[in-house]
């Protein structure tokens, strides 16, 4: 059997988690994680920590600590302020060598997956990826991670109990962040990061970003499959009226009808709206799995045998053309009432 | 210059449409199912053939799995690939992404002497995108992940590619050789060469390699080198819904509806 870095035995009762930079801001789903890790370390008695690398980010553990951190454990480095890969992992495993946590957690996202993947190969340990739920075995000390899995309704339970840290990447959205606060205090603990310029192995030429959209925060998600022809242009109607974003299945964004961050479900974004209105849609789990925290659930398909008719609070079979329009003009009716 | 020296590694999936799960044993139903070409590692490998059409390259399949996966990869040769290699081998089975990055890793230094590796963003069964960053790991080489695009400098030895973020994209530029795993239909992949054809799926060979052909640790390949274990098997809990059905005219059944959602889509 292949032997990890340092044995569970040796391991601390601490349970990471990846503090990932958008901007300004911390990732949505490192706080997520800061709340389910809040949650998970105060059933067991753990301490929870925050990893933070970046350059001159040591102000940024405040925040870390207001949403749930008990330690911010800081790589602050120069070449730490664009995140590289292989400079990342550097650091990274400076500070896990150091900490021996038990269980570390990362989001889901581009880095946080490239991140995990190398990491979880240079400390040879188990990594479980996009899990949608966490638990932490307390007689243990074993984590638990939920998988959906094979695009069907099946969850696996995954663990690696031999293995250290404890690894696992969290899809965004299926936790919800604490309310931050602020009279919460925290520890700092500072790592001597030694990197050279060598070890950042890419380079960032240019970039672009627009205004990037979170269907995770969207509280009206209006979805569309293939049943409604590529028509987003009426669904973009429809949301801009009830303040709510798009959303679509695979294939008509497999097609290029719509942008890829929009598409909702395994293998794209799990939302959990307050309503969730699919046209055209025949509901295939890989997709339900997307909509299906919603709290009501509209399906609009011509075929009254569509399986998502098994997961809508209301359901209606008919032709997607036919009652979109419908909707639009009752919608505007109704806002035009209110403003009269 | 020696022509660039290109690996896409790729594997088969059961049809996602397909699978249907057995909710009694929890186990995967696979009679009836059918096997396909990953299809993100198709973009890969046209990833692959788009630089070969502009360029000396040599591209080589590599992928492990059982042996009916060869029939099922010999179309990537027809489609323009030159050499396959498949690790299959009982000892292979069972592997979690440490053990399948090393073993795919394993490979690839048997290969020797390649400049680019090309994967698929994720498996379309296991959609985890481990594998690509895993490989860069045991190679110790630079990766970058869900690119949509690149050009080569093999003088200079530099690569640049484009790859997707939130809310837009970024040019970055590693060293070859290199790992790069490419985003999903971020291309079109190419119909089958007719004229391959008959070499592709007859006459050319495919090297078969098993635990005893590679440089391999035995502690580190199958499931003995796989840390995770699934613990459990569950059906996933599916919320009561209220299922009520609207009926009428378009405007009766749009009429129902805005009631029920009255202050709901405020």
């Amino acid at each position: 059997m292949v032997a990890s870095q340092y044995a569970p035995s040796e391991a601390n009762k601490t349970l990471w988690v990846f503090l990932e930079i958008e901007g300004d801001d911390f990732a949505s789903v490192s706080l997520e994680l800061l709340a389910k890790g809040r949650d998970l370390a105060d059933r067991a008695g753990w301490t929870l920590c925050g990893l933070l690398l970046g350059s001159d980010v040591a102000d940024r553990a405040n925040q870390a600590y207001s949403y749930g951190a008990d330690e911010v454990w800081l790589c602050d480095h120069p070449l730490l302020g664009e995140f590289d890969v292989c400079g990342y992992s550097h650091a990274t495993m400076q500070a896990i060598k150091e900490g021996k946590p038990s269980v570390f957690l990362l989001g889901a996202t581009s880095n946080g997956r490239d991140l995990a993947g190398r990491l979880a190969v240079r400390l040879r340990t188990g990594l479980n990826a996009d899990c949608t739920d966490l638990i932490l075995d307390e007689d243990r000390g074993v984590l638990v991670s939920e998988v959906t899995g094979f695009g069907g309704g099946v969850i696996a339970l995954l663990e690696s109990a031999e293995h250290c840290p404890q690894m696992s990447t969290v899809r965004p959205g299926v936790f919800v962040p604490n309310k931050p606060d602020p009279s919460r205090l925290g520890e700092l603990v500072e790592i001597k990061v030694k990197l050279k310029e060598a070890d950042i192995r890419s380079r960032i030429v240019e970039r672009h970003v627009g205004k990037g959209v979170d269907l995770t925060q969207a509280p009206v998600l209006i979805c569309g499959g293939r049943g409604i022809d590529g028509d987003f242009e009426s669904l973009r109607e429809l949301a801009a009226l009830v303040d709510g974003e798009v959303g679509a299945t695979r294939p008509p964004v497999d097609e290029g009808h719509i942008e890829r961050e929009r598409q909702v479900g395994q293998t794209g974004v799990v939302c959990r709206p307050k309503v969730a209105l699919n046209f055209g849609i025949s509901g295939a789990f890989h997709f339900i799995v997307g909509i299906q925290d919603a709290e009501t659930i509209i399906a609009i398909n011509s075929d009254p045998k569509a399986p998502i008719f098994d997961h809508a609070d209301y359901c209606i079979v008919e032709d997607t053309h036919k009652i979109l329009p419908e909707l639009i003009k009752t919608l505007k009716r109704e806002r035009e009432s209110i403003h009269a | 210059m020696p022509d660039l020296e290109i690996v896409v590694c790729m594997k088969v999936v059961p049809k996602s449409e397909e699978i249907r799960v057995d909710m009694e044993s929890l186990l995967l139903e696979r009679t009836g199912v059918r096997s396909e070409i990953n299809p993100p590692d198709m973009n890969a490998l046209e990833m692959a053939l788009a630089l070969k059409d502009k360029q000396p390259a040599r591209i080589s399949i590599l992928s492990m799995g059982p042996p009916f996966f060869e029939p099922i990869l010999r179309v990537g040769l027809a489609m323009g690939a030159e050499r396959f290699y498949l690790m299959s081998d009982r000892e292979f089975a069972g592997a979690d992404t440490l053990a399948t990055t090393y073993t795919l890793a394993k490979g690839i230094e048997k290969i020797g002497d390649v400049d680019l590796i090309l994967c698929g963003e994720e498996s379309a069964d296991g959609a985890t995108g481990q594998v690509p960053p895993g490989l860069a790991e045991w190679l110790d080489l630079p990766q970058v992940t869900l690119a949509t695009a690149l050009t080569i400098d093999q003088k200079k030895r530099i690569v640049q590619v484009r790859r997707e973020i939130k809310g837009g994209y970024e040019i970055q530029e590693v060293t070859l050789p290199t790992v790069i795993s490419v985003k999903t239909a971020s291309n079109e992949p190419r119909f089958i060469d007719f004229h391959r054809k008959p070499w592709a799926f007859e006459e050319a060979e495919v090297t078969i390699w098993s635990h005893d052909d590679v440089d391999v640790d035995d502690g580190y390949i199958g499931l003995t080198g796989s840390p995770t274990v699934v613990s459990g098997l569950r059906e996933a809990e599916v919320r009561d819904r209220r299922k009520e059905f609207l009926q009428g005219s378009p405007e009766e059944i749009v009429r129902e509806l805005a009631k029920r959602l009255q202050g709901m889509l405020t």
